[in-house]
């Protein structure tokens, strides 16, 4: 019996003890955080994306309070909360541009062919393991989702004909599903920009035609006939210039377009 | 055991990561870049010789008088948990540029087995304090050793092309294996052929 009440004693001691050292040294020893940094911690949606290039939330507090940055990179607080960043500061806000992901692809199961029929995991680098995926196309859209597992706001969902879309009022533009992407079909694009050339293969027009009813097959329309709507032909490719972009001219060569690959965002 | 025979033992023949498999968590966690592989070393090594004398000051003074000898493992946790968040936070109110080194690593040792490990190793091999002290200084330098070539390792890695489903974490695995199977060669022999025992 002894023995049993010893053992309790040293141990629920030795606990007391080092419990009630350490609450002293606490007291002691701590430096109490400045009122502001706390203020800016808590203000952060403390979503811990990442997508302000920090380690999270209060990370990025802190290199805002050291004034290693300014605010305004959060995506998820928006223009909002870099105002009452800045206004805890007293510093001038200059904001980041809010992004949002798009997924450069407009192919689905009637618009491109297949190669074979791929039933494996479904997941899309598992996929692109086997002859870079099932697609005749391959720099498009896997279509196995693994956008979809990745994304912390349920941003991307499936249509009904199995392609993927982007909601851009859900997303958060923390640039996850960028990564994941084995095809890179997935970029971030400013949140306010209209049209975009929704096509990601780089191939000559001849080898998309073949594979694809709708992808960019480098015609340069776009290009020559509507300079001033900023976009660039590269490697077969049209990008679209979203600081250049006049509306109209993009919307006119949107129209000229003989595949219809600059498409109107939702 | 001579003090060297104690060093070379707990560098090479029983490193902690290589050999006996103890505190993987930092060493796949912290071994991307070189800087961070080193503070997280020495951190790590300050832990584990300052944890090794207060345990052994525990273990003799406490636990041995009152025949409690079967409490050291838990005895030694609630110490070593504690003794690192004060070493803390000593560490941020005296010195903040060591904290900045060093600090984010420390919670993370609070839990680590290699810590609690060289504790208990201690006990069973029946050191004295300064024996306690040195396996535990050497415990910490092995897994030095062990971190530092690691992310070295990893450093060059990065730049090689590595088949997406291996690229970060499981390559470093199978790097980390290959790396224990040359630590293998290390063994009891040694301590025999450099007439340390």
């Amino acid at each position: 019996m002894t023995a049993i009440l010893n053992a309790f004693l040293i141990i629920a001691g030795l606990g007391a003890v080092l419990g009630l050292g350490l609450a002293i040294a606490d007291r002691k020893l701590t430096s109490p955080k400045d009122s502001k940094l706390e203020e800016l911690e808590g203000m952060m949606p403390g979503a811990n994306c990442g997508g302000c290039g920090f380690a999270g939330c209060s990370a990025y507090a802190d290199a805002v309070y050291q004034g290693k940055v300014l605010p305004g990179l959060c995506s998820p607080g928006g223009e909002e909360l870099a105002k009452r960043m800045a206004q805890v500061l007293g510093v001038e806000v200059k904001m980041a541009q809010k992004k949002v992901a798009y997924i450069f692809c407009s192919g689905d199961c009637e618009s491109t062919t297949k190669e074979f029929d791929y039933k494996g995991i479904p997941d899309c680098n598992a996929a692109s393991i086997l002859f870079r995926g099932d697609n005749g196309c391959k720099s498009g859209c896997l279509h196995l989702g693994s956008c979809m597992s990745v994304c912390t706001t349920g941003a991307i969902k499936r249509k009904e004909n199995g392609a993927l879309e982007v909601d851009a009022s859900l997303c958060q533009g923390c640039g996850s599903c960028t990564k994941v992407c084995p095809n890179g079909v997935i970029k971030l694009i400013p949140a306010d920009s209209q049209y975009v050339v929704a096509c990601n293969s780089h191939e000559k027009g001849s080898e998309v035609r073949k594979v694809c009813k709708v992808g960019c097959i480098g015609c340069r329309i776009c290009e020559t006939k509507f300079p001033e709507a900023g976009f660039t032909v590269d490697q077969n490719l049209a990008t679209l210039d979203y600081d250049k972009a006049s509306l109209e001219e993009v919307c006119k060569a949107a129209q000229a377009c003989p595949r219809h690959i600059i498409r109107k965002r939702v | 055991m001579s003090y060297i025979g104690i060093i070379v033992t707990y560098v090479f023949i029983s490193n902690f990561i290589l050999v006996q498999f103890m505190g993987l968590c930092p060493f796949i966690g912290v071994s991307k870049n070189s800087e961070s592989a080193i503070g997280m070393g020495l951190a790590v090594t300050f832990v584990t010789g300052v944890a090794s004398v207060v345990c052994w000051c525990v273990y003799e003074g406490l636990l041995v008088p009152l025949n409690l000898q079967y409490l050291k493992t838990i005895a030694f946790i609630l110490v070593i948990a504690a003794l690192v968040q004060l070493v803390e936070m000593v560490l941020k109110k005296m010195s903040p540029a060591l904290y900045k080194a060093l600090g984010i690593f420390l919670p993370l040792i609070t839990t680590n087995c290699a810590v609690l490990g060289i504790a208990l190793i201690n006990v069973d091999e029946s050191f004295n304090l300064l024996e306690s002290f040195t396996s535990g200084v050497s415990a910490g330098l092995g897994f030095t050793m062990a971190i530092v070539l690691m992310s070295n390792i990893r450093e060059r890695l990065e730049l090689k092309p590595v088949r997406r489903l291996f690229k970060g974490v499981p390559i470093a695995f199978i790097s980390a294996g290959l790396m224990a199977l040359a630590f293998m060669a290390f063994d009891k022999t040694l301590l025999y052929n450099l007439g340390l025992v």
